[in-house]
Parts: C-alpha cells; sequence; structure tokens
C-alpha cells in the first residue's frame, strides 16, 4: 500500500478515514489488529475481578469488531447469528416468567462486572442505560430501541416469552453484532434474574405495558 | 497550608465586580469514606473582603457550598490599581488571604 | 449583589433530582434535558480548574526532583520550554525517546530526564483525589490552558504516527468482556446517549472534537480535574476491561486515533463538567 497516498487521502476528513480502511487489504487489516492485540496485552493490568482473560475475544467479539465500521457480510452475519442461538438455553422447569418488580430493580441497576464493583454482587442489567421501558422513568438512554408497552404491543403469547427469554440471554442470536450484552450467554444474570428481567416485559401487569 | 485563591477584579462602569475561586474540599459532615466511617465536616465559614482595608463583603457560610467554591460580588467604587483582599476562615480555625489588583 | 453560584445549583440539582423521580410523560424527557443544559450552562462561569492550572504553572517553574531542576527546559514537541500551542499537537513522535508520546506521557519523560525522577516516582498518583493531589493533573491543567483556542493540528507524517493512529482505531472497535463492550459501542452513532448522557459519535469529525477538546475537564461530581488519560481509564472501567495502565501503549494509540479525528476544532479545555 502507498503511504503517501494513504497519508494524502487521511488528511481529508472523517469520511475519506473510513475509505481508507476499506481501501487496506484484508492482510494489512489483519497485521494492525494483531498489533493492537499486542499492545493492549501490554497495556491492561489485572484488577479486582476484571482479569486479563477479558481481552481473549470469542468468535462473535474477533468477528464483530473486524467489520466494525463497516457493512457485515451476509454470510458472517448468519454465522454468527447460528452459532449464538445454539447457545441459548431455556429453564429446565420451563418457567419462562418471574416477578417484574425484581425485574424492575435489575433494569435499574448499573453494577457488577467492574473491577470497582463488588465480585459478590449485587449484578444489574441496567437496561435504563440503552432503552426505555416504562412511562415512570424518563431518565432512559436511546442506544437501544423503546421497549415501552413491549407485550402489549407484541401479544402475552408463548412464543414472545421464549422470544424475549431468548433476545435477554444473547442478543447476537437474532442481530448479529448487535450492541446489546449477552446477558445469559456471559452469565451476566443467573436464571431467576433472567425470568424477572422478561417478566418486566411480558408481565401484563408490569409498568412496562401500562 | 491551602491553596491560593484566584481572584479577578475589574472595574465595570462606576463599580468593581470581583470574581474569587477557592480551593476547599467543603466536607459536608454527611459523608462516608470507603471503610463507611463519617468524613468529619471540614468547611469555610466565613469571608470577607475588603477594598482598601475597608470591609465590601462579609458572609458567613455553611456545608451546603460546594467544594472549590466561585464567589461572585461587585461593590461601588473602586478604582485601576486598587487593592481588593479576600480572608476566608473555616470551621478548623484556618485562614487563607489572598490579594488582587483592580484591573 | 451577591451569587454564591455553586451554593444556587446545588439547589437546582435538588430540584432536577426530585423531578426525575415523579411520574412523568414522553414530552417531559425534552423538558429535562433541557433543564440539563441550563445546569451544565450555568457551570462555565467560575470553572475551579483554574485552580489546577495556577498549581501547575507554579509546578512546572518551580525546581523539583533529586536534581533541583524546573521543568522549563521540558520539550512538549514545540522545542524546550514552549507551552503556547503545544498540547494542539500532540501526541506527537519524539525522536529523544524514540517512540510517540502523548503530554501526560512526555511529562513524566521530562521529570525523569530533567528533575531526575525515578519513573515509578513520576508515574504515581496521575489522578488526584483529595487526600492526595496529583501533579499530573496540575501539570496538564496549566499546559492544556495554554493552547486554548489553538486549532488541532496533530501530525501523521511519521510512520510511527500513522501506526498509533491504526492502532488506535482497531483498539477502538475492539469488543471484549463480559458485556461484549467496545469504545465504539457507546460512540459510534449521532444522537445517542445513556441515561440522559448525551455521547459523543467519536468516529466522525464533529463528534470526535467535541468530545476531544473538552478534555481535561473539572468533574463537578468528583471535584477534581480529570485528563484524557483519566477519561480513557475510566471508559475501560466502565466497558468491564481490566485497568488500562496509565501512559501504556494502547492508551497512547487510542489518544493518537482520537486526538488526530479532532484535527481543526480550536482547543476548548480545561473545560467543566457535571
Amino acid at each position: 500500500m502507498d503511504r503517501t497516498l494513504l497519508i494524502a487521502l487521511a488528511s481529508f476528513s472523517a469520511v475519506t478515514l473510513a475509505g481508507c480502511a476499506a481501501m487496506r487489504t484484508g492482510a494489512d487489516e489483519a497485521a494492525i489488529r494483531a498489533k493492537a492485540i499486542d499492545a493492549m496485552k501490554t497495556s491492561f493490568k489485572e484488577k479486582g475481578q476484571a482479569k486479563l482473560d477479558r481481552l481473549n475475544q470469542d468468535e462473535t467479539q474477533a468477528l464483530c469488531s473486524q467489520y466494525a465500521g463497516k457493512e457485515l457480510p451476509k454470510d458472517v452475519a448468519a454465522t454468527i447469528e447460528k452459532s449464538n442461538l445454539a447457545s441459548i438455553r431455556y429453564p429446565q422447569d420451563g418457567k419462562l416468567v418471574g416477578d417484574w418488580k425484581r425485574g424492575e430493580r435489575i433494569a435499574q441497576d448499573g453494577r457488577g462486572f467492574q473491577y470497582s464493583d463488588d465480585p459478590k454482587g449485587p449484578v444489574g442489567a441496567n437496561c435504563y442505560a440503552c432503552h426505555q421501558l416504562t412511562k415512570q422513568e424518563i431518565s432512559f438512554g436511546t442506544m437501544g430501541p423503546s421497549l415501552y408497552n413491549f407485550g402489549k404491543l407484541r401479544g402475552y403469547t408463548d412464543e414472545m416469552r421464549r422470544y424475549a427469554w431468548g433476545k435477554v440471554y444473547n442478543s447476537q442470536a437474532y442481530s448479529a453484532c448487535t450492541n446489546m450484552p449477552r446477558f445469559g450467554h456471559a452469565k451476566i444474570l443467573n436464571e431467576q434474574q433472567m425470568r424477572d428481567v422478561v417478566a418486566l416485559l411480558m408481565d401484563p401487569a408490569s409498568p412496562v405495558n401500562q | 497550608m491551602a491553596d491560593p485563591m484566584k481572584i479577578r477584579a475589574t472595574l465595570v462602569g462606576d463599580s468593581t465586580e470581583v470574581r474569587v475561586l477557592m480551593s476547599h474540599e467543603m466536607e459536608t459532615g454527611q459523608r462516608k469514606d470507603a471503610a463507611g466511617k463519617t468524613v468529619p465536616a471540614w468547611f469555610i465559614q466565613s469571608v470577607t473582603a475588603t477594598h482598601n482595608g475597608k470591609t465590601v463583603l462579609s458572609a458567613q457560610w455553611g456545608p451546603a457550598v460546594a467544594k472549590n467554591p466561585f464567589l461572585s460580588f461587585k461593590f461601588k467604587g473602586g478604582a485601576k490599581g486598587d487593592k481588593v483582599q479576600i480572608t476566608w476562615t473555616d470551621n478548623r480555625g484556618e485562614k487563607r488571604t489572598d490579594e488582587a489588583t483592580i484591573g | 449583589m451577591i451569587t454564591m453560584l455553586r451554593a444556587a445549583l446545588a439547589a437546582t440539582a435538588v430540584a432536577l433530582g426530585g423531578m426525575l423521580a415523579s411520574p412523568a410523560t414522553y414530552a417531559q424527557a425534552g423538558s429535562a434535558a433541557d433543564e440539563i443544559e441550563k445546569y451544565r450552562q450555568a457551570l462555565q462561569d467560575g470553572n475551579p480548574a483554574e485552580l489546577w492550572e495556577a498549581r501547575g504553572e507554579d509546578l512546572w517553574k518551580k525546581p523539583g526532583g533529586p536534581k533541583n531542576a524546573s521543568l522549563e527546559r521540558c520539550d512538549l514537541g514545540r522545542g524546550p520550554g514552549v507551552v503556547k500551542g503545544a498540547y494542539a499537537e500532540l501526541p506527537k513522535f519524539f525522536a529523544d525517546a524514540g517512540r510517540v508520546m502523548d503530554l501526560e506521557t512526555r511529562l513524566v519523560w521530562c521529570r525523569v530526564n530533567l528533575q531526575g525522577m525515578t519513573e515509578a516516582d513520576a508515574r504515581r498518583s496521575p489522578f488526584g483525589s483529595p487526600e492526595r493531589k496529583s501533579d499530573n493533573e496540575a501539570l496538564t491543567a496549566w499546559i492544556t490552558s495554554e493552547s486554548k483556542g489553538v486549532a488541532m493540528a496533530v501530525s501523521l507524517d511519521h510512520p510511527k504516527m500513522r501506526e498509533a493512529y491504526d492502532v488506535g482505531r482497531a483498539i477502538f472497535f475492539f469488543r471484549g468482556g463480559p458485556h461484549d463492550f467496545a469504545c465504539s459501542t457507546c460512540h459510534s452513532e449521532d444522537g445517542k446517549r445513556i441515561r440522559l448522557q448525551d455521547l459523543p459519535n467519536l468516529t466522525v469529525k464533529s463528534g470526535a472534537q467535541r468530545g476531544y477538546t473538552t478534555w481535561p475537564a473539572y468533574r463537578v461530581s468528583q471535584g477534581e480535574l480529570r485528563t484524557f488519560q483519566w477519561r480513557l481509564n475510566d471508559c475501560f472501567r466502565q466497558q468491564r476491561f481490566p485497568e488500562i495502565e496509565f501512559g501504556s501503549p494502547a492508551s497512547i494509540a487510542l489518544t493518537t486515533f482520537l486526538a488526530y479525528n479532532a484535527n481543526g476544532a480550536p482547543f476548548a479545555a480545561p473545560a467543566i463538567k457535571r
């Protein structure tokens, strides 16, 4: 790759920066990613519960990093969704819906897994950081779509309850490289917490559906 | 020893505008440290400002004022080159005086 | 007339808190954001960052360290002792050190090489607390203030700078940890927010300019002045990553990526943030 050309292009603007990255060969990009990973391995130190193994990417994380900032090829998206769909576990007793009141507390709570957090918990899902859920809570983020009236709009069916469970458990199964964490797959939430969050979305009495 | 204050005094028309930044923790006495122990109250209790030796402002503060307080006030009179002096005293009896020239 | 600005602001904050807790409709989310914007505007007057700037200027000029030397001969990239406008060109490749450095890393280098401090001493307490003030934060506050209004002009002409930029970009998009987060998770779309906090899109020029040029900043919620290295450190904490080391290769690469993307914008810090 012609470096002078690259620099000349880079000086245009952010628009050109994206174009310039796309012009690089796959091998160049892979070499840069490898350098970045090397740099990260020497730049982080474990602290509290956050150990260095958190820098080891699984296949989904690696692919989503590789294709970040550009269009995700259809076959790659399909690969990611297939393997993540296969990871979803439904509870043995078949009970998908818990207590929406506890679910609301989990949705409000952003703690857990930071090195500054107590490893013994509690752990939340921080849903409100990215989603609107209820009319009562006006401090909500907009990274994800509004989930207000989630169950009411989609119907309180078994199929929807299974979908809600699956989506919270492993969102990558339905939308490759989504920003949403895989709460069940990554063991962020336990089974009971999963049920409680599903209840927040799917219980007709939940404020989400009022 | 507390850090110096940052004082700006400017003549605007016939009055002097004074802006003061003070370096102080302003502990309320309500906060707990990491070990769960109450952090004792520590805050500026009184502030006085003098112009050429004459008091132009006298204030009693409490723990509700934020950390590193900012105070701005105006007084009538003052001329370029005059001195404005600010003194604060906190509840531990610590004191700090700084001076600025009206510009 | 007496204005005890920040005391009045505390009252505003209480009022806001009360408002957030009360039941509300969609429309009120907008007005809450407006009120927060008013609060941010009101904060602009009397930025305590100036207290750090004053202390930093003192630290720069006062002889210190085992060699009892001042930092006034420190070369921040525009020649020994040139502070004006220096920050707007950083990070930069420094031939004497043989690597790319951001301001905070360069300060460590100068304190070791000019003042004779050990590397460990020069790197101690990069981020201060009420119990232990940070010289790094004070020096950074003063030096960056000397670039206020200067257009960001980071150059990638040196191949090591080009490499740092590319590596920084790859780190920006690197997803990992239990939550699959990357910098890009929160900072690659326009007009998004976490709770009520607006997020700059750091992959486009306007967002990078807004984000990068307003650090360091006095954080009202912490009562401390925080630097760009601190900003990266705390982002990675929230990403659930291990701790990024102060002045490490990854943090300098990431800083290079973000600083270069902000080129052209007038530098606007030390700022004040909630």
